[in-house]
């Protein structure tokens, strides 16, 4: 669907709203977690027709977000537009290729690598914003506050919508070479993806629960009821 | 105060990051929040207040509204300036490290393991994204919510409030419920999402687990995961091709 040029461009314009959407969610408004892969790459999937796609990998992309914890200063993964990208880029392959999951993998974490960067940016601007107002900061006027958060927030509306077209530009067209070269099995190349994201996962959720008491033990327990469920299945 | 000028606090609190920087911080967002609620103060009074509050602050986004309603009350009571910019400095710090424990390090990732679970568990895609917004928002807007009101009923003397039971055992008991909910909900993931072969999704969970013991030994927490998971996929993709 998504391929050529003009086409393209068509076709990556909407799914670039989207991911303007979904980035902004992250920080500046409203964090109701539309953001989240699980949601982003889904409503992505949605986009291109094939919703249960878009879940396929926002589930393997949560498993590594489960790791990101968006503490104030810290540098972090963004991914309202990774998740956008990931989802546009995987449902647009043809269905059952071997190729497309670690395709749109690679596609969703390159385009997280790129909007950590572009949040860094644009925080920087924003304090740029806020020194352009501050007499009028000082002086207390109530327009000058209102003014710099409008113009913030369009701007961090404006880095989702650059990131999320720029991506799908290049890892559309890319992701369908890949794919077209691609040579480990279907079964294999699925198994390593989601050995990579559940190895994050798993370490996330060691590092975020390690320091209560006896919450490994209860993992173990979870994993052996999990495991026997799937066993009798 | 007007139920207007609380309904318009509270959905601006929404955007409260709206102008995140590494300069002043959530500071402008206050501002920007506090506005409706100081429109009943005399000018020069406001225009102070305003002023203010647009200065360097730092919280949890959610548990800002706690600050955005005792530094209303603080104003609309007429507290002395220096108690307020007292009470702001002291604010940060509490009401960030709570934030943080409560929603990013426990509510988030319950919610994202219960979604994962239903996956897990073949719910469609409109089902599991529903309970994860659903389910995960509930808690959101009801904290903000909650925030706003402890704020503005407690003023200046709001410490109280967050000895809330929720605030303090609320991460632990989170963490023991999400732990177990791991163990079940990311095995179920895994397998709904390779697809059949049980021996695979066997592999894939030894494989994890093992991966995951050396990830946190060897990085000890220096390297994020979702970067040493895009070098392993870009390796794997040139792999792939190339070969």
């Amino acid at each position: 669907m998504l391929i050529d040029g003009t086409a393209l461009l068509l076709n990556a314009l909407p799914i670039a709203l989207l991911g303007a959407i979904l980035g902004l969610d992250m920080v500046s408004f409203p964090q109701i977690m539309i953001a989240r892969p699980i949601v982003s790459a889904t409503a992505a999937g949605a986009f291109v027709g094939r919703p249960a796609a878009g879940l396929l990998i926002g589930v393997v992309l949560e498993l590594i977000a489960l790791e990101t914890l968006p503490f104030g200063a810290s540098r972090y993964a963004e991914w309202g537009t990774a998740g956008a990208v990931g989802g546009a880029v995987f449902a647009a392959q043809p269905v059952g290729v071997p190729g497309a999951l670690p395709v749109g993998m690679l596609a969703a974490l390159a385009t997280a690598f790129c909007s950590s960067w572009s949040m860094v940016v644009v925080r920087k601007m924003n304090a740029r914003i806020v020194r352009t107002y501050r007499c009028a900061i000082d002086a207390g006027s109530a327009e000058a506050v209102t003014n710099i958060q409008l113009r913030c927030m369009a701007l961090d509306f404006l880095r989702g919508f650059l990131v999320t077209l720029v991506a799908l530009l290049i890892f559309v067209p890319l992701g369908r070479l890949l794919v077209n070269r691609w040579t480990v099995d279907a079964v294999h190349a699925r198994a390593v993806v989601i050995t990579v994201a559940a190895t994050v996962a798993a370490s996330a959720i060691w590092k975020i629960f390690h320091t209560t008491a006896r919450a490994g033990w209860l993992f173990l327990v979870g994993l052996v009821g999990g495991g026997i469920w799937i066993a009798l299945q | 105060m007007t139920r207007r000028q609380w309904w318009a606090t509270y959905l601006r609190l929404f955007a409260v990051q709206g102008s995140w920087n590494y300069e002043t911080m959530l500071g402008n967002g206050i501002a920007f929040c506090l506005e409706p609620l100081l429109t009943t103060l005399p000018e020069e009074h406001r225009r102070a207040a305003v002023a203010r509050h647009a200065q360097y602050f730092n919280a949890h986004p959610y548990l800002a509204a706690v600050a955005v309603g005792s530094l209303a009350r603080a104003e609309l009571d007429g507290e002395d300036p220096q108690r307020i910019e007292r009470f702001r400095t002291a604010a940060c710090g509490p009401l960030g490290s709570v934030g943080d424990q409560l929603v990013w390090a426990g509510w988030l990732p319950l919610c994202s393991l219960l979604a994962l679970g239903a996956f897990g568990l073949g719910a469609t895609p409109l089902v599991t994204v529903c309970i994860f917004l659903g389910l995960y928002n509930v808690g959101h807007f009801a904290l903000r919510a909650w925030g706003l009101r402890v704020g503005l009923t407690h003023g200046l003397r709001v410490a109280t409030a967050l000895a809330n039971p929720v605030l303090r055992q609320g991460p632990r008991v989170i963490a023991f419920v999400a732990a177990p909910l791991a163990g079940v909900a990311i095995p179920l993931a895994l397998q709904r999402a390779i697809g059949p072969g049980r021996a695979v999704a066997g592999a894939v969970v030894v494989a994890a687990m093992v991966g995951a013991a050396a990830l946190a030994a060897y990085t000890r927490g220096r390297a994020q995961g979702w970067r040493v998971a895009l070098l392993a996929l870009a390796i794997f993709v040139f792999y792939s091709v190339a070969r």
